[in-house]
């Protein structure tokens, strides 16, 4: 019985004297390989063309700021829990007075790294992330020359205020209009906290 | 000699060393694009545009890497060795006729290095000193993939040679003389010796990829079996010399195919041609040499497709193709052209 029925029995038969010529085999060969000449090249030459990538592709992570520029990570080591690779680690510490600004949270990650060559970018920590500070991008990690090069710390992990990441593309429509909702403790800034304080609430 | 003729021919050698290692150099490149196309990939594409920059990228990494002379060989003879092929590869070109005539001031100077009445014989020796080349430096290396290596290339360049020779004989048959330069003014007239000599031809051209020990006959530096053949142990320019050999050799063995079984210099309708553009004698001659040199490009790029299409021959299926099937077609090929040739009462008639 045959599965693909594309088994074919071997003959074993003399060959025939044109076949023992080999010369018509030899050309059959070269009309093959020069027809190759005219076939499109699927190579991607890669620093000069990208290849198309979906919207939702996870590539390296970004430490995310809310609209008032604070960090929002607050080091409570969920993402790190969730990580299958244990590619992520991080230490906490206290928000001083007059830092509101800059940590959204009375806790925030002093340190927090993670280390690309572990990193299996399934987006587990995106997931466990309650204060939507972690996301993957469609950024890629670029290759290194050294180990320790591919361990990001928060300088290459949190966005800049110049240049805020654009994650909108891995949240669900429900969740983007939900961010809009200033009811939410989740959504208010120390400005807009700062707000409700001043007008007597 | 008159003195304007020997700095002539002074600067000729230059040049035709110059070209010729342009060649091979930039057939390095065309050897890897083509490849690379033929297995649907980009090729060298960094060095310059399309890579063009890329045997001299490869040249100044060959400079660069360590010289290593291994401990228990013999230092002479493992720096003889690729030297001599070297040598060797460059010594071919000097029978080989560039082009026509040129006039300049008066004086006629020959595209020629060196008319001898034997070149075919000079070009058979030197083909056959390259042998010692790879045979010194394949057993100066004191290694038993080396060694083999060496056995394996010359005794295959032996074999061959007699092939060789042998279809070369039907072709003297013929033409009647043994300088380059004749046989290919005698094919000026439109007809090449490749109409008349087909067989002839066939024989030379497998026999000429044996001898510059390309694909499908390349196993002497099987990686396979043998890691790099008579040139594992080189390592940095000398290895470099053996692989550009190579490659001058390819280009030399063209030029000679393109000036016996090709027309050489010639095109067909050259002279109507001329007439109709209005050459002078001297723009005939820079244009044959250009069609010389396209030519021989074509036979280069042939040779990179039968590479990179065939697959490698057993060792046994080497010689007795050669042996067996090869010798006796020669010997066939003779005969008949004899046969021929006394029908038509060009010979035995005296």
């Amino acid at each position: 019985m045959s599965l693909s029925n594309r088994s074919v029995v071997v003959s074993k038969k003399e060959m025939s004297w044109s076949e023992r010529l080999y010369l018509p085999a030899i050309l059959g060969g070269m009309a093959i390989t020069i027809k190759h000449l005219f076939k499109r090249k699927p190579t991607i030459k890669y620093p000069e063309e990208v290849r198309e990538i979906a919207p939702v592709y996870r590539g390296q992570h970004v430490l995310k700021r809310d609209e008032a520029g604070a960090e929002r990570c607050t080091a409570c080591g969920l993402c790190a829990v969730a990580c299958p690779a244990e590619a992520i680690t991080m230490e906490s510490a206290e928000r001083k007075k007059g830092e509101e600004n800059l940590y959204r949270e009375e806790k925030y990650a002093r340190i927090y790294e993670i280390n690309m060559l572990r990193c299996i970018f399934c987006g587990l920590c995106e997931e466990a992330c309650p204060k939507e500070a972690i996301f993957l991008t469609d950024r890629i990690v670029p290759s290194s020359f050294t180990r320790g090069a591919e361990v990001y710390g928060k300088d290459k992990l949190v966005e800049t205020l110049e240049q805020p990441v654009d994650v909108s593309a891995r949240q669900r429509p429900e969740v983007l209009e939900f961010k809009q909702d200033k009811k939410h403790n989740h959504n208010q800034t120390h400005l807009d906290k700062k707000a409700v304080r001043r007008s007597g609430h | 000699m008159p003195i304007e003729i020997l700095l002539f021919k002074l600067l000729l050698c230059g040049i035709i060393f110059v070209v010729s290692l342009g060649v091979a150099a930039y057939a390095t490149w065309g050897e890897r694009k083509f490849a690379a196309v033929l297995q649907d990939r980009v090729g060298p594409s960094r060095a310059g545009p399309f890579g063009l920059l890329q045997p001299i990228a490869d040249g100044v990494k060959m400079f660069m890497k360590e010289e290593m002379l291994p401990n228990k060989s013999n230092k002479f003879l493992f720096i003889l060795g690729p030297s001599l092929f070297m040598l060797t590869a460059c010594m071919v070109s000097t029978v080989i006729p560039w082009g026509g005539d040129l006039t300049l001031g008066g004086v006629t100077y020959n595209l020629q290095i060196t008319d001898i009445n034997i070149g075919i014989l000079y070009m058979f020796g030197v083909v056959s000193l390259g042998i010692y080349g790879i045979m010194i430096g394949g057993w100066a290396s004191n290694n038993k993939y080396s060694l083999l290596g060496a056995l394996r290339a010359s005794s295959q360049m032996i074999s061959y040679e007699i092939a060789m020779g042998l279809s070369i004989i039907a072709l003297v048959m013929m033409t009647g003389t043994l300088s380059l330069r004749e046989i290919v003014e005698q094919q000026n007239a439109g007809v090449s010796y490749v109409v008349y000599q087909p067989l002839g031809f066939l024989i030379f051209l497998i026999c000429a990829f044996a001898e510059t020990n390309r694909a499908p006959f390349d196993l002497a530096e099987c990686e396979t079996e043998l890691v790099g053949g008579y040139h594992t142990e080189y390592s940095s320019m000398k290895l470099g010399l053996f692989l550009f050999a190579e490659y001058i050799n390819m280009f030399i063995s063209s030029a000679v195919m393109v000036s016996l079984y090709f027309g050489g210099y010639n095109f067909p309708f050259q002279t109507e041609i001329a007439e109709a553009l209005g050459l002078s004698a001297n723009g005939l001659t820079i244009i044959q040499t250009l069609i010389f040199f396209g030519k021989i490009v074509g036979f280069i790029l042939f040779f990179m497709w039968v590479r990179w299409t065939l697959p490698r021959f057993r060792y046994d299926q080497l010689m007795s193709l050669g042996w067996k099937v090869l010798l006796p077609l020669a010997l066939v090929n003779i005969f008949i052209t004899g046969i021929v040739m006394w029908a038509l009462g060009l010979i035995g008639n005296n």
